[in-house]
């Protein structure tokens, strides 16, 4: 019924995708590369009461490592305007305060839904100087198109 | 065996006859138009407001505040990603049905008539307040964005309209198999089937998720539950995508290889084809949600599995085709390697348009399947780049799909014939529409790429030097879209001439018939309960851990919010 060259094919198709399965897997579980998928619960209408986002900001936490605590709200991020020397290494704590938000920095591979009701992680190493846009990449209203900060590495 | 072959090529040439002296039935052939006509309406309407974001998209246009960018947007995606798929898709269908099962039972067409008006009604319902600026939330609306209760009942007549033409459409096939014990559904009713089935029940998730929005909206709730809403939303979403892209490639199965004078793949692997797809469709929409947080990296794994599988029907039909093709062009005297291209009919739309439809989705796959691994989603998610991707797939593979449908299927049910007028026209505006969208799709990946955002309105971002650097690959949106809308015009010219003016005539409904000498395709590809069941066993596999999770370890819910 088949063709010997279909029969290829559908061996080529078949270890394709096992091979993308096998690679991300690898590196989602063996390299920690995995997508950002924290699952602390908090509660959205009581953002500025809970720790730590009652005190969202920038704290220096170890050699090159630093912790933001940011909130997301229409059509900002608190803090904004971010500071930190080239090399360093930046864990984000998000939440947002009211819609659906999205955390993206050009040029880089953080990409993250910050959704109300839990808290989102994730982490980057900042290598190259520059300054770093960072957008909401989920329509959240009117300003959606407003929505931005900087990151700056000097 | 051989008299059961020469049998049913005795009944297919009797029913050929039948259907040349006279057609589909009139009654038939009415609803057919009726629902082709909304869905070439609503492309003109939904390809102008793709025009509009395109320009304010390249920074040459501003909208108005009695109609910004937002509510075009959720206007251009509701038309096209709703109305356009859902009308064609049912449209043929029930051609199809009418013309293989010997003719609709009166039962069957009411109940299609009845879903046509609920979803009209269910239509106009959700437009009001998205031009009133009440219900600006995109065609996802993920709470705890909340628009007029009104917006929702809509989407409710909407789906409830569908279920009825998904109801009619099993009544129908279940009264054929009936008279005809012991035999196979005709091969474009078990597309047809699979179709339906889908439409049933990818579209349960997004009824729950409507009805436990619409308290909520109207304020008799307080709070919603957010992710458990996000995730009933993509159960529905992925899986109506692959509907339409199910439909057009039974066009590729079915249709084409008669248009090209060439007999069609084997039996019993496209039909595996439809069974797989119908089985694994549901959980592939999953891969919307890898950047969420709240799903465990374990169970984001097993989606990235779950979506990827869905790639591998795809890959044998991608060989399927072109080994049709190959095949047909030999037997018409096509020689060397590739040489044998020759001989297929390029100056045909009814073959061009669906074979460059079939190309894009090598791309368009490719791109489907980056999308869907875990971390290279990360790169992409919610940028240009996704929108880039569903432009090849839906707005190339399945739209120019349809489009070459039409060139046959208009004529079909107008009992009108198409011009070589008409063809000419259709090669140039399958030329158009295929420049347009590789123009716009290719600069939409890779602004993407660059991190450009998907559903934002033209923005600086205070006059950012990351964002500014987007700006030329922006402008190819406005010249692609241009192209498009050029496109757009020409093909809803074509329909409703080939409509109301052509020159009268039989067109036939061309359906490919099998290889002579292939062996009789086993009973089991039949069982459509057991397929149902399957495909319910995977869904509970990939949905009862998340949501189970969502609902007991729920955070305090979302009050809604009008941020527009």
């Amino acid at each position: 019924m088949m063709h010997r060259s279909e029969k290829v094919w559908l061996i080529l198709s078949f270890g394709m995708i096992i091979g993308f399965m096998l690679i991300a897997g690898y590196q989602a579980f063996a390299f920690e590369m995995g997508p950002p998928s924290y699952g602390e619960r908090i509660d959205p209408q009581k953002v500025d009461e809970t720790a730590p986002f009652d005190k969202p900001g920038i704290k220096k936490i170890g050699e090159n490592e630093y912790e933001v605590v940011m909130t997301l709200q229409v059509f900002s991020f608190t803090p904004s305007e971010i500071e930190v020397p080239a090399g360093s290494t930046v864990h984000f704590t998000l939440t947002s305060k009211d819609v659906v938000h999205g955390f993206q920095v050009a040029e880089t591979n953080l990409n993250a839904m910050v959704v109300p009701g839990y808290v989102q992680k994730i982490t980057q190493k900042f290598d190259k100087p520059g300054e770093y846009l960072v957008l909401c990449n989920e329509y959240c209203g009117a300003g959606h198109q407003m929505m931005s900060t900087t990151i700056t590495v000097k | 065996m051989e008299t059961v072959i020469k049998q049913s090529g005795k009944t297919q040439v009797f029913k050929d006859k039948a259907n040349k002296i006279m057609g589909i039935s009139l009654e038939d052939a009415k609803l057919t138009k009726s629902y082709l006509s909304v869905a070439f309406l609503a492309i003109l309407l939904g390809g102008i407001l793709g025009l509009l974001q395109g320009l304010n998209r390249a920074g040459m246009l501003e909208l108005p505040a009695w109609l910004n960018y937002y509510q075009v947007l959720t206007a251009h995606g509701l038309l096209l990603v709703v109305v356009l798929s859902a009308f064609f898709t049912i449209g043929y269908f029930y051609a199809g049905l009418s013309h293989t099962l010997g003719g609709l039972l009166p039962k069957v067409r009411k109940m299609a008539w009845v879903g046509f008006w609920m979803k009209i009604f269910g239509f106009v319902l959700a437009v009001i307040p998205i031009l009133m600026n009440e219900a600006s939330v995109m065609y996802t609306f993920y709470p705890p964005m909340a628009a007029s209760p009104i917006f929702y009942i809509g989407l409710v007549f909407i789906v409830l309209g569908v279920w009825m033409c998904a109801f009619g459409a099993f009544i129908n096939v279940a009264s054929w198999r009936k008279r005809n014990p012991g035999q196979h559904i005709p091969i474009l009713s078990f597309f047809a089937t699979g179709v339906f089935v889908l439409l049933f029940f990818g579209s349960i998730p997004v009824a729950i998720e409507v009805f436990t929005i619409i308290p909520w909206a109207f304020g008799w709730v307080e709070t919603i539950n957010v992710m458990v809403a996000r995730t009933l939303f993509w159960a529905f979403g992925h899986t109506l995508v692959n509907i339409w892209y199910l439909t057009a490639v039974s066009a590729w199965y079915v249709i084409v290889p008669k248009v090209i004078g060439g007999r069609r793949w084997n039996d019993l692997l496209t039909r595996i084809v439809v069974i797989a797809l119908v089985i694994m469709n549901i959980t592939g929409g999953f891969h919307h949600q890898i950047i969420d947080p709240g799903i465990s990296e374990p169970v984001k794994y097993m989606h990235v599995f779950m979506s990827l599988a869905i790639g591998f029907p795809s890959l044998m039909t991608a060989y399927a085709m072109f080994a049709v093709f190959e095949r047909t062009a030999r037997r018409k005297g096509g020689k060397g390697i590739v040489g044998w291209y020759k001989k297929l009919p390029w100056g045909d739309v009814r073959f061009l348009a669906p074979f460059i439809a079939m190309a894009a989705f090598i791309p368009a796959g490719a791109g489907g399947i980056a999308q869907t691994t875990n971390q290279l989603n990360q790169v992409v998610h919610n940028t240009m780049w996704v929108v880039g991707h569903f432009h090849l797939t839906l707005g190339m593979s399945v739209v120019m799909t349809f489009f070459g449908l039409s060139y046959w299927l208009i004529p079909y049910v107008s009992k009108r014939v198409l011009t070589p007028q008409i063809n000419k026209l259709g090669v140039i505006q399958t030329i158009i529409w295929t420049l347009g969208m590789i123009i716009m799709s290719g600069a939409m990946h890779w602004v993407g790429l660059l991190g450009s955002p998907r559903r934002t309105s033209y923005s600086t971002y205070f006059d950012n030097a990351t964002a500014l650097s987007w700006d030329p690959y922006l402008f190819f949106l406005a010249i692609g879209g241009t192209l498009l809308m050029i496109g757009v015009l020409m093909q809803v010219y074509a329909v409703f001439y080939l409509m109301f003016f052509a020159p009268k005539g039989n067109t036939e409904f061309p359906i490919a018939e099998v290889e002579e000498d292939e062996a009789p395709t086993p009973r089991w590809t039949e069982r459509w309960g057991l397929w149902v069941v399957c495909m319910i066993v995977l869904v509970g596999m990939a949905y009862v851990i998340p949501l189970v999770d969502f609902i007991v370890n729920a955070p305090p819910g979302s009050p809604p919010f009008k941020t527009w």
